[in-house]
């Protein structure tokens, strides 16, 4: 151990912070992605109880009968990995193999600007919002594309559907986040955390409630989510974009950047209209009581409570009609977005709620 | 005010919220599910499953060669040969049921006088390999020997609704 201390103090100090931050690279990166399994599982679990049923049960860890079912992410991902990738003769190989690296790498690197804790984040830069906005609106060029590479009718209208979706709801959305804006008066995820300081009601969600619903609707449009999952349609379009993935690619297209698409909007939501790693009895309880310290926890709970919601939202409602889907976003949400940015204008000046200071 | 009150409930998502109520409300209910291999569903002694040929307590194939069952049966997977035997009655010589073909409707039961083709409440039986579904006499026999207990009770049970 001591050798290993001495041959870490005699690597040059640019090279240690390269390593550091490598290293906490790859550890995001393997948490997202066991949340992510685990999200499949927790999804058919939640799905399967509200249906009055158990959900997956039967595969374990060396048959350990603690909790039933846990290792069925892990089983699945073997199968889709063992799986042939099958590409049909009238697609673009090069393109059709292209889209799921383009879907899945946005999904991943959007994390970097999430700050998990007060003095953790990967990358904490000024403009952290705008990098997220450009980057969840890349993944659906990999949809578009996977869906238009296939060259099969039904992908191909999965994929425009989804196009048009994303346009219609990422105006909505960053509409939303415009309000946020105004509240935190700056784009980085850090310092919009921490103008929210002084507990529950102090949050953004409060204030901006109006946009906090909107901003959960659109996410779960943005997310191809149920209600709103219409490019993939089972009921009409077969599996909309990614008919003709099999294997590894179905699972890099569309499993695991699903997912963690749906960490990441959850994790946002948190971060933007719930304060993040804030305590929510912060200000309400004597300082120095453990319920009061601030950290990666409370972010944890907060995004587990959104991926709940998306998973119950899955399990309650039925999947929009596409034209209803237009009218929402383009006619209700954005509209609703406007009328609240103006009244969060008239707040700010007459100086009331967040912008009393 | 109709109008007020429409948009009103609209935009406040109750019809949603009360959807939500309800998937929550479910969340909690006890589960339907039955866990199959472990638990199992109560079976009525009626229950259609695997065929059987019967035999009389003394021995003798209850079987007379009518062919009742083969002409009732919709799906033809029944055939049937029959020749005298040694003490100058009719018997089957080969009698087979094709389990692919049969869809166990129960006829040849009905049909049968002398109840000796029965269908047990076995449900749990799987093939091989290629002509185990023919159930030829033997195996039938073989079923009827094997559950002759239960299949005389099933037929007891529900004796008295005949």
């Amino acid at each position: 151990m001591a050798w290993l201390i001495a041959q870490w103090e005699r690597v040059p100090p640019e090279l240690q912070a390269l390593i550091v931050v490598a290293l906490q690279i790859v550890g995001v990166l393997l948490a997202v992605v066991i949340a992510v399994a685990f999200l499949t599982l927790g999804e058919r679990k939640v799905i399967g109880y509200m249906q009055l049923r158990y959900g997956p049960n039967r595969v374990t860890f060396f048959g350990l009968r603690l909790f039933r079912g846990i290792a069925q992410p892990f089983a699945d991902v073997v199968k889709l990995l063992l799986k042939e990738i099958i590409i049909p003769g009238a697609a673009s190989p090069f393109l059709f193999l292209l889209a799921p690296l383009i879907v899945m790498l946005p999904a991943l690197a959007a994390w970097v600007v999430i700050p998990f804790a007060p003095e953790f984040v990967l990358a904490d830069i000024d403009a952290g919002l705008l990098f997220l906005l450009a980057l969840t609106s890349m993944g659906v060029y990999g949809i578009i594309l996977g869906g238009w590479a296939s060259n099969s009718k039904y992908a191909f209208l999965g994929s425009m559907r989804s196009a048009a979706q994303m346009v219609a709801y990422e105006i909505a959305m960053g509409f939303a986040l415009v309000g946020v804006l105004m509240a935190a008066g700056s784009l980085n995820l850090g310092a919009i955390v921490r103008a929210q300081e002084g507990g529950l009601l102090s949050w953004n969600w409060f204030w901006l409630f109006p946009l906090f619903v909107v901003y959960f609707i659109s996410a779960l449009a943005e997310t191809n989510r149920a209600p709103f999952d219409v490019a993939e349609g089972e009921s009409e379009i077969v599996a909309g974009f990614h008919v003709e993935y099999s294997g590894a690619t179905f699972a890099t297209l569309f499993a695991l950047p699903e997912y963690a698409n749906m960490i990441l909007v959850s994790t946002l939501c948190a971060v933007l209209f719930f304060g993040g790693w804030l305590s929510p009895v912060q200000g309400y309880l004597p300082d120095g009581n453990w319920l009061t310290v601030s950290g990666f926890h409370w972010l944890f709970l907060k995004t587990g409570v959104f991926l709940f919601l998306f998973l119950w939202v899955r399990a309650t409602v039925p999947r929009y009609r596409y034209d209803q889907i237009m009218r929402l976003g383009w006619k209700v949400l954005i509209p609703v977005t406007l009328v609240w940015i103006a009244v969060e204008a008239v707040l700010a000046w007459l100086r009331v709620g967040p912008w009393a200071a | 005010m109709q109008r007020l009150r429409s948009l009103l409930r609209t935009f406040l998502l109750t019809e949603l919220l009360a959807g939500l109520w309800v998937t929550l409300r479910n969340l909690f209910r006890s589960k339907i599910t039955v866990h199959y291999p472990e638990e199992k569903t109560p079976q009525s002694p009626r229950f259609r499953g695997l065929h059987a040929l019967r035999r009389y307590p003394n021995g003798q194939e209850r079987c007379i060669g009518c062919k009742l069952c083969e002409v009732v049966c919709p799906a033809l997977a029944i055939t049937i040969d029959t020749a005298e035997s040694a003490d100058g009655t009719r018997r089957t010589t080969r009698y087979d049921i094709d389990l692919f073909k049969c869809i166990y409707c129960g006829f040849c039961e009905e049909a049968c006088p002398v109840d000796a083709i029965v269908e047990t409440r076995i449900l749990e039986y799987h093939m091989e390999s290629r002509g185990e579904n023919i159930m030829t006499k033997e195996r039938l026999l073989a079923v009827g020997e094997r559950y002759a207990a239960m299949i005389a009770a099933d037929k007891a049970a529900d004796a008295r609704y005949r």
